[in-house]
């Protein structure tokens, strides 16, 4: 529910350093107006829209763009329902301040869970339509007329049944006095019809190409403030290892080294949370000369706790924990009797392993802690979160930190996380002059929050007629939540909401899905679509396993085990606390149905059936993660020594209501090669407590030649007018089962464990 | 003291040959536009032209540039209007766009030496620049655009 304020001009010039006449604000969540002081609430508004006299269109831009297009499709939503002309338009990038700057009210400007277009497009519905009415009031009142005979069309006011016009610019001056109704109560502003809509639904260009091509795009590394120093820090090489000694004689000796500054660790009962992991800073003018510096440190560190972390043994004992019997988190049915009742069993066992996000900027953080309110220029996706990391390490309130995140050179929930500003902010406190902490790629590669590494076992039962009866699947993999809770070994119910309570094979009588208990011994992080990544890489598989066994066509067989249903109800197997996204059931149901439909869509657009060549495979999965669903249609073609093309891939989204399907098609063209990058090439593993990896020699991502070059997106249309899904991150579940179910189409190798190998014969 | 040419300007740097010429660009000359994605040569974020022809700016030190021309997204094109650079926004390109100097650089330098290089010789050409986004599909059609104007 939006209240709207207006605000005067010389407010908005104090809190956006941009002049215009016409604002409007708004509050949205009764807690967001009970956070304000009695009668300010003029002085903190949150603002989305202004308009200066000469027409030029200011939107407020509040949230973090990473590439997932965001920065186009919040301010279309607005310009949309202002009526405004996209080419008078600008955007300006709000700081963090969720009391002013997050219209859904929930998500504290926090950029993730593909969650900004799924949460603000009825907000920023309504701030455009509210200030639409207004400039419609302001042209009535200019020509004398009842508002109701004003309308606005493409930056223009119109009077209907009459030949009078004016610009949006023309009317500000009056537009700034007029009252806005605010209040729980205020009527809300008419919104247009989606047939009138003039850019939602409509392909539009990224707002920032002409800068991205140019050179001109800023990033986090891209900024300076005056007397800045760079900084580069030699962190433990194992989790929660210490400084025990250094010597920095040679370092400083380096031309360009100023100083040489520990940071401190964590403390042994600090939860790493995302806070900085200590070690030896190297501070001087260029960042090639503390590069050099640090590279000449003598360190000797104490390697904590986490030494025995070994991926050879670990991963063995995650395999033991995901063959053991978990703790229950879904039951249908008496499974036990359908297995042994069933004409036949399968099982089977998956593996993926931690990965790193390695987004190509590396993180960076620029802080000068030395002034009020502090200031923090960093590629962040959630500057709120490291306003309050910043704040603790400099033993401030969050209130006086202030924090801009800047265009994100990649982030896939890596810059969530704010280490590298809390680092950046203790250096400033210690020279006393601005600091930039850049991250190298080796510092990003060994020094991450890793997709957590899994191991899964399923089994299912199927009768004489190839129908499954039963299913299971237990999954081990160490917890995101121990960077809160380090004790933690069972994962939380937010992690196995993401794609396996929600399983999605709504046909199977008898379900049983269980968790396993494993230690978490390196940081775990959110990455791209999360723990769905293993979920849907098992599921998917073993269905097609299923349908191989029962020697039935797995398209057909897929759809059976997804079935028709319009509603998937958790709460009748039992289960009252389903993550859901953040979203109620009532609002985004789990729809089989939805999920089928996009099964058969990409299965007719991709071909499926027809006689391929051989050494050819086409291999479907469709997977429900951030309320969308998605389906994949990978086809391979393997040649005689193993190698591995990929001449075609089909993917078909239904995100429900779309805003820019162009970015929709971006989005699922790069969450392909994304896929394809974890389920042939990526993989972190650990000797000792230490990351073996440490650049993209050995640290491997999908390049041009090895990516799909031909992707067909098809967005469903069926349900667009139901509410809007998350884009950035559903479109990665189904590509890799997808993948290795073409593989076995093309092969008759079953590859149960990622990445797969580069010459496929070994498999 | 080494004097190179930067995007037809004449330079002076008096400090360590050895610094690698995207330090020398950003750092000294405050020239953003060249990215740090690697510091190896593996990504092609850093990508400029020396004398005309793509080098990995991350390991290529300002020394070897002495008395050569440096050319950096910046200078590619006065007004941004490279035939690579108005494909690249002709297909709409960019995700994240923090590849996208390296990439646009590497393109023309690749055109540049070859305007009818073949689909097998730009995959070849452009496997050395990675973008996590995953934009390559749209990079393959820029470049195939690119090259009907080169």
């Amino acid at each position: 529910m939006s209240q709207l304020h207006r605000i005067s001009r010389r407010t908005f010039l104090q809190l956006t350093g941009l002049s215009a006449t016409f604002v409007l604000g708004t509050h949205i969540a009764p807690r967001t107006l009970a956070a304000a002081a009695p009668g300010s609430a003029s002085a903190r508004p949150n603002l989305f829209v202004a308009i200066d006299a000469d027409g030029t269109v200011t939107l407020t831009f509040s949230r973090s763009e990473m590439g997932q297009g965001v920065r186009t499709g919040m301010p279309m939503i607005l310009a949309d329902e202002l009526e405004a002309d996209w080419s008078r338009v600008k955007i300006w990038q709000a700081p963090g301040d969720e009391t002013k700057y997050d219209p859904p009210g929930k998500d504290a400007q926090n950029t993730d869970g593909s969650r900004s277009t799924r949460h603000g497009l009825q907000p920023m519905r309504e701030l455009g339509a509210a200030a639409r009415e207004v400039l419609e009031k302001a042209a009535a009142q200019k020509w004398g007329v009842d508002p109701g005979r004003v309308y606005a069309e493409n930056h223009r006011l119109h009077l209907r049944d009459g030949n009078k016009s004016l610009d949006f610019g023309e009317v500000v001056e009056i537009a700034a006095d007029i009252e806005v109704a605010t209040g729980a109560d205020a009527p809300k502003p008419k919104l247009k019809d989606p047939s009138k809509w003039r850019y939602i639904g409509k392909d539009m260009p990224n707002n920032n190409n002409f800068e991205m091509t140019t050179g001109a795009a800023n990033f986090g590394a891209d900024y300076t403030l005056p007397g800045m120093k760079i900084a580069v820090v030699a962190r433990p090489p194992v989790y929660r290892g210490k400084l025990k000694s250094f010597d920095a004689t040679e370092a400083l000796k380096v031309p360009g080294v100023e100083q040489v500054i520990e940071i401190p660790g964590l403390a042994d009962d600090q939860p790493a949370e995302y806070r900085a992991l200590g070690g030896v800073a190297v501070v001087g003018r260029n960042t090639w000369s503390v590069m050099q510096g640090r590279a000449k440190l003598k360190i000797e560190w104490d390697s904590g706790p986490f030494t025995s972390h070994d991926s050879s043994t670990y991963d063995a004992e995650l395999k033991t924990a995901a063959r053991n019997p978990g703790t229950v988190i879904r039951k249908r049915g008496q499974g036990e009797a359908a297995f042994a009742s069933a004409a036949k069993v399968v099982e089977a066992e998956y593996f993926v392993p931690y990965l790193a996000h390695a987004p190509m900027e590396p993180p960076v953080a620029l802080v000068d802690a030395n002034v009020r309110p502090v200031k923090v220029i960093s590629p962040v996706q959630d500057p709120n979160q490291t306003r309050h990391y910043v704040a603790e390490v400099l033993g401030l309130q969050k209130t006086d930190v202030e924090c801009t995140a800047t265009l994100l050179g990649g982030a896939f929930g890596r810059k969530s996380k704010s280490d590298f500003a809390c680092e950046a902010a203790y250096l400033s406190k210690a020279v006393g002059a601005p600091v930039r902490v850049q991250w190298s790629r080796e510092d990003d590669i060994k020094h991450g929050f890793y997709h957590s590494v899994s191991a899964q076992y399923l089994k299912a039962g199927m009768d004489k007629d190839g129908k499954v009866v039963a299913w299971q699947q237990r999954v081990a993999n160490p917890s995101i939540m121990a960077l809160w809770n380090p004790g933690q070994e069972e994962v939380s119910d937010v992690e196995y909401g993401l794609g396996l309570i929600d399983l999605p094979f709504n046909a199977i009588p008898n379900l049983q899905l269980e968790t396993g208990k494993t230690k978490t011994m390196i940081r775990v992080g959110w990455l791209r679509s999360v723990n769905n990544i293993q979920h849907a890489f098992a599921m998917h598989s073993f269905a097609h396993e299923m349908a191989v066994a029962a020697g039935r066509d797995p398209l057909e067989f897929m759809l059976e085990l997804i079935g028709d249903a319009d509603v998937m109800d958790l709460s009748k197997d039992g289960i009252d606390k389903y993550f859901g996204y953040l979203d109620s059931p009532e609002e985004y149901p789990i729809s089989p149905k939805r999920l089928s439909n996009a099964l058969r869509r990409v299965a007719k657009e991709a071909g499926y059936g027809q006689q391929l060549p051989a050494g050819h495979g086409i291999g479907l999965a469709a997977h429900r993660s951030f309320q969308s669903c998605v389906a994949a249609a990978v086809q391979v073609k393997v040649g005689t020594n193993g190698e591995l093309w990929i001449p075609r891939v089909d993917v078909a989204i239904d995100c429900g209501r779309y805003v820019n399907p162009e970015g929709v098609r971006k989005q699922m063209e790069g969450s392909a090669t994304f896929g394809n990058s974890i389920g042939r090439f990526s993989k972190i593993t650990t000797t000792k407590g230490a990351v073996d990896q440490s650049n993209f020699n050995d640290y491997r991502v999908t390049r041009l030649s090895e990516g799909p070059l031909d992707i067909h997106v098809h967005i469903i249309e069926d349900y667009v007018n139901e509410p809007p899904c998350g884009v950035g991150e559903p479109g990665v579940p189904p590509y890799a089962p997808a993948l290795l179910n073409a593989i076995y189409q093309a092969t008759g190798k079953r590859i149960r464990s990622l990445p797969l190998p580069a010459d496929l014969r070994t498999a | 003291m080494i004097s190179v040419t930067v995007n037809g300007s004449a330079r002076e740097f008096d400090g360590d040959p050895a610094m690698p010429i995207l330090w020398f660009l950003r750092d000294e000359l405050g020239l953003t536009g060249t990215k740090f994605g690697c510091g190896m040569a593996l990504c092609g974020a850093c990508t400029v032209h020396l004398d005309g022809t793509a080098v990995r700016a991350c390991v290529t030190p300002v020394g070897a540039a002495a008395g050569k021309s440096i050319t950096t997204i910046e200078g590619l094109h006065p007004e941004g209007n490279h035939p690579v650079q108005k494909a690249w926004r002709q297909i709409n390109v960019p995700q994240c766009g923090y590849c996208q100097s390296g990439q646009i650089m590497q393109a023309a330098s690749l055109l540049a030496a070859n305007p009818k290089a073949s689909d097998e010789e730009i995959i070849r050409g452009m496997d050395g620049n990675i973008c996590r986004c995953g934009t390559y599909q749209r990079i393959f059609s820029a470049i195939k655009v690119a090259a009907q104007e080169m």
